[in-house]
């Protein structure tokens, strides 16, 4: 209708007039940090994940005891997905005289889909990347098999009915982390076209059969939710996530910082446009005012700012996603080659999501107060004291913040977790209100002393209390915002890169024999590596707990059945270990040597089902015994340090049979030490996880870009909330400025004023935001790193510092035009 | 014509409460106004002046009384229907002007007429402007124009539409006298043009000279008419 296009008209008018570049740019930014944040979580994800994948040698793995089903093979081929099969089992290889248990494998054409095997051309020579696995006829094995069967690249050896020859030393398979201590028995890689010929798989056999997948993320994940519901006893569906927790902890740590980062933009962003809001209902007071003398009923008021609002907002939204597509592509071309994959398109997800944000910001902070202009008095054409409007603090900011309960939910789709993020945000505004008020309070007796600009300046803080309490708090949350950009992120990434410090183990030593110890470390020693700690390991099966026999099928969870069904691996220890932390029970002292307690790891009590009290009995080599679970532990897996799910106290298990453990770190350049070790100690298994590692140090690497860049966003929200709040008080200054400059204020006199009323105010917002940004910190520290971050002294300085100087700079330069104008014109036009 | 009463006001009272008690405005004022005649109210400051335009322009409402636009009880309207009526047989001229910052001269002279929902908003816009002699001047902001210049969009905007009564506040209280004069004079050429009543708040006996019924407001009575 006719009030439509006038509203378009009003809108253009609006925008022409420069009445609206906030608020617009304030939405532009929220729309798009949102959609930047949404396009590439779910893009970042699929890179960073096919990255792991390299770990597994797929994307997705299904594992049998029976045989892989056909059907899934089949299903694989619809679906377009690259498909490589293993089998793997123990068995005896002969070479001469000679003969040693192996693990296994045979792989068909196209293993590993992901990662790459890397194989030398002789023992101890140097290895390089090799794609797919071996030819036909031949096999690989490791330095270690192969030293201890005699033979070199060129022999033969007897596999079964099988002849091969040996083709390659291979020093690394990508896939090798799966079950990564558990394998003793050192691996022998063959081509499966062979392994019929060797008869060694017989229906009895204890084999294992995966097929491996590869391909489109969305393939893989249909295929997945059909499969999982039909997987029968004895199978299994996984992927990297389910393989290796702490990529999945770095995956989903770095998803949690995106999506916190993008919530924090958003917020931000709401304040910014509740902000310009602000000035625009003050601006327009007067419009209202003349329009209702001119005619229009309050229905036409309300329909053309309305009408004005949401074209507004669908427009600003439009741009913001594009910015925030073009941005994440931006990031793409950072991470990408990076990756090294093919990136899928990004969804429609986001572009929906960035419109949702756009308009539920927009309507729930500016439109409930926009809406009630059409109350203005309309006497307040003749008198201009009349109607300044009273908008309530429920409807300026209260269904602005339920709006945003609703985006929280949205971009957390969980409503428990919205509803933490929602009560600790309206804490932070309740805290940066609260100590704002106590300092404007404290600000109170300063009024009286100082020359005429100081006086005027802390006056003019604490005069206007109401409006210095917004403006603190508006201030304060930019701030707050690039305190924790700058400061708190960075030690929080810091410390996050540090849990997995250049030094991590990366080598690991098993089977260890208690009479080799001296001699391992006499080794090391030789060799300029410092001998790391050796921990004790003992091989045992559960088999009771609390006096009760148990059974794999008394466990829902696979890894309950899992962890029934092999044998544990028990250790003895007098301290805790430095990962690990006691969380419940007591560790054990001196007197305690020998006396029948367990300290259990944490995650494994509760998938067991168990606590401090019961009981456990152990099986090892026949005999049995049984302790107390004394405490549990929580254990720091990224530490990659040799960990243990049951530890006793020393004295216990001294008579069991034991061998040892260790992890060390050895920098690639000295990796010729453990060939020199093969060959002395051959029964000792090394295993080499420093592919692993740098695998996932690079997935932290880029999850730290990924955020540090997604946080520009939440930077340049922060510094819009300062922008708007400078610009939703400048009518008042200028006005003011004009009364003081005919009342005599010199120019100066008004200068050292707007300098220390926004210097001040910096200061004092500047204490509040880093005090919030600390909170803050501590929290994420908590929830997403599980680290204890203790913000200090040096954050709330550089917060009064940051604070005053940059809100000092930015608000004098942002006002000191006021002083330019003529004070006589100021006063008459308006 | 001239017997047709456009202004009417019956008993009409004004009173508001304050912190030092209650505080009468307008005490019992009784006038009408005919079709086509200029009349002034004038009084000292706080005789109430301000407060009765406001009342007769339904921009507020009265404790007690009548007031009759057009033969149309105001306050037998709510708020909006004041504001329609006002929007058809209404125009104001305010002391302060009271242009919309973001429009251009031009956009505020057709915004009653946008409002009204007609067609040839800007044709007849144009014409206006033309006729306080701001053609040229259409495109440019109220902060760009000086006072007698935004005085003179204020009117063309208020005679835009044709009211049939325009109030006016205090229209030369901004001014200098020479552009005061000049403002007068275009206020009663549109008068005459188009047949307007005009009613006029001032304190300036020279403008009140040249209306042809000046009422003379006293604490909130109407004292005397002069002439």
């Amino acid at each position: 209708m006719s009030h439509f296009s006038l509203a378009l008209r009003h809108l253009h008018r609006e925008w022409r007039a420069g009445e609206l570049k906030v608020l617009a740019m304030a939405l532009i930014v929220a729309v798009a940090s949102v959609t930047s944040v949404n396009f590439f979580t779910s893009r970042i994800h699929q890179a960073l994940t096919g990255q792991a994948n390299d770990l597994l040698g797929g994307d997705l793995v299904f594992v049998s005891d029976n045989g892989v089903k056909e059907e899934l093979a089949a299903r694989a081929v619809e679906l377009g997905l690259q498909r490589a099969r293993t089998v793997e089992f123990p068995t005896m290889v002969l070479a001469g005289e000679k003969n040693q248990l192996v693990a296994l494998k045979a792989a068909s054409d196209g293993y590993p889909l992901r990662g790459k095997n890397r194989i030398a051309p002789k023992l101890f020579a140097a290895d390089a990347e090799i794609t797919g696995g071996p030819e036909p006829g031949t096999v690989w094995g490791g330095s270690r098999l192969l030293t201890i069967l005699g033979v070199d690249v060129g022999d033969e050896i007897t596999v079964g009915n099988s002849n091969l020859k040996v083709g390659a030393v291979l020093t690394s398979e990508p896939d090798q982390s799966e079950g990564v201590l558990f394998n003793i028995a050192p691996r022998l890689l063959m081509h499966a076209d062979d392994l019929p010929a060797t008869e060694l798989v017989q229906p009895a056999s204890r084999v294992i059969y995966r097929l491996l997948l590869a391909g489109d993320v969305d393939a893989i994940g249909q295929i997945r939710q059909e499969w999982e519901p039909k997987l029968v006893q004895g199978e299994s569906l996984h992927d990297v996530q389910d393989a290796r927790p702490e990529v999945r902890s770095a995956l989903n740590r770095g998803e949690h910082f995106l999506a916190l980062a993008a919530l924090v933009s958003v917020l931000l962003a709401g304040a910014a446009v509740a902000m310009a809001t602000r000035r625009f209902i003050s601006r327009h007071l007067d419009s209202c005012a003349i329009m209702r003398c001119l005619g229009a009923e309050q229905a036409v008021i309300s329909q053309l700012y309305l009408t004005q609002m949401v074209v507004l907002g669908l427009l600003a939204s439009v741009v913001g996603i594009v910015v925030g597509y073009l941005a994440q592509w931006g990031l793409m071309l950072f991470l990408a080659p990076l990756a090294g994959i093919e990136l899928p398109a990004p969804s429609l997800w986001p572009i929906l999501l960035g419109l949702i944000t756009g308009m539920v910001t927009l309507l729930g902070f500016a439109v409930p107060p926009i809406l009630q202009l059409k109350n203005v008095p309309t006497l307040r054409v003749l008198r201009r004291d009349l109607g300044g409007l009273q908008i309530s603090a429920l409807s300026a900011y209260g269904i602005g913040i339920l709006a945003f309960a609703v985006l929280v939910l949205f971009q957390a789709q969980n409503l428990k977790l919205a509803a933490a993020i929602m009560a600790g945000l309206l804490m932070v505004l309740l805290m940066l209100g609260a100590v704002a008020g106590g300092l404007l309070l404290l600000l109170r007796p300063l009024r009286k002393k100082g020359g005429a600009a100081w006086r005027f300046g802390v006056v003019n803080i604490s005069r206007r209390s109401g409006h210095s309490l917004i403006q603190m708090v508006g201030f304060g949350v930019g701030l707050m915002a690039l305190l924790l950009l700058a400061v708190v992120r960075a030690d929080l990434l810091s410390e996050w890169e540090n849990r997995l410090p250049a030094d991590a183990p990366n080598r690991f030593l098993i089977n260890i024999q208690p009479d080799q110890l001296d001699g391992v470390r006499q080794f090391l020693r030789s060799e300029d590596v410092e001998p790391p700690l050796l921990y004790p390991m003992i091989r045992a099966r559960l088999v009771q707990i609390n006096g009760e026999k148990v059974v794999p099928e008394d466990f829902k969870t696979e890894r309950g059945k899992r962890l029934v069904k092999r044998e544990f691996n028990l250790s003895w220890a007098e301290k805790v270990q430095s990962s690990n932390a006691v969380v419940s029970g007591r560790w054990w002292g001196p007197e305690d040597h020998g006396k029948p307690f367990f300290s259990v790891e944490q995650s494994l009590a509760k998938e067991l089902g168990l606590g401090v009290g019961d009981t456990l009995t152990y099986d090892v080599a026949g005999q049995q015994f049984t302790a107390e679970i004394t405490n549990l532990r929580q254990v720091n897996w990224e530490s990659f340090k040799a960990n243990f799910f049951v530890v006793a106290p020393p004295g216990l298990l001294d008579n069991y049979p034991v061998n040892y453990i260790t992890g060390f770190y050895l920098p690639t350049e000295q990796h010729a030490v453990l060939n020199r070790m093969v060959q002395q100690f051959p029964n000792i298994t090394v295993l080499d996880v420093a592919t692993i590692l740098d695998q996932v140090r690079e997935i932290i690497e880029q999850v730290i870009l990924a955020v540090e860049y997604v946080f520009i966003f939440t930077v340049l929200a922060g510094l819009m909330v300062m922008y708007a709040t400078i610009h939703a008080t400048l009518d008042d200054r200028i006005r003011e400025a004009a009364v003081l400059r005919t009342l005599g204020g010199r120019r100066s006199q008004l200068m050292s004023s707007i300098i220390l009323e926004y210097t001040g105010l910096g200061l004092l917002s500047g204490l509040v935001g880093s005090i919030a940004a600390g909170a803050i910190g501590m929290v994420i520290a908590k929830q997403i790193f599980d680290l204890t971050y203790l913000p200090g002294p040096t954050l709330w300085l550089s917060g009064m510092l940051i604070g005053a100087v940059g809100v000092g700079v930015a608000g004098t330069l942002g006002t000191r035009f006021v002083l330019n104008q003529p004070p006589l014109k100021t006063l008459r036009g308006t | 014509m001239t017997s047709e009463i456009v202004v009417n006001t019956q008993n009409l009272h004004k009173r508001v409460v304050s912190p030092e008690g209650e505080l009468t405005l307008l005490q019992g004022v009784d006038l009408s106004i005919a079709a086509g005649e200029t009349v002034a109210i004038v009084g000292a400051s706080g005789a109430g002046k301000s407060t009765l335009l406001g009342l007769l322009a339904g921009l507020d409402e009265p404790t007690g009384g009548r007031v009759s636009i057009a033969g149309q009880d105001l306050f037998a309207l709510d708020e909006d229907g004041r504001a329609r009526l006002r929007g058809e047989k209404v125009g104001f001229v305010f002391q302060a002007f009271q242009l919309l910052p973001n429009l251009t001269a031009l956009e505020n002279v057709m915004l009653p007429l946008e409002l009204a929902g007609r067609p040839d908003a800007q044709q007849v816009a144009e014409g206006v402007l033309q006729r306080v002699g701001l053609a040229a001047r259409g495109s440019h902001y109220p902060k760009q124009l000086s006072g007698g210049e935004q005085q003179r969009v204020a009117i063309a905007r208020a005679f835009a539409p044709h009211p049939q009564v325009l109030f006016a506040d205090e229209p030369t209280g901004n001014l200098d006298r020479r552009t005061g004069e000049r403002i007068i004079d275009l206020l009663f050429q549109l008068n005459a043009e188009q047949g307007t009543t005009l009613v006029l708040v001032t304190h300036d006996q020279h403008l009140a000279a040249r209306c042809q019924r000046q009422l003379e407001l006293d604490e909130g009575q109407l004292k005397a008419e002069v002439q």
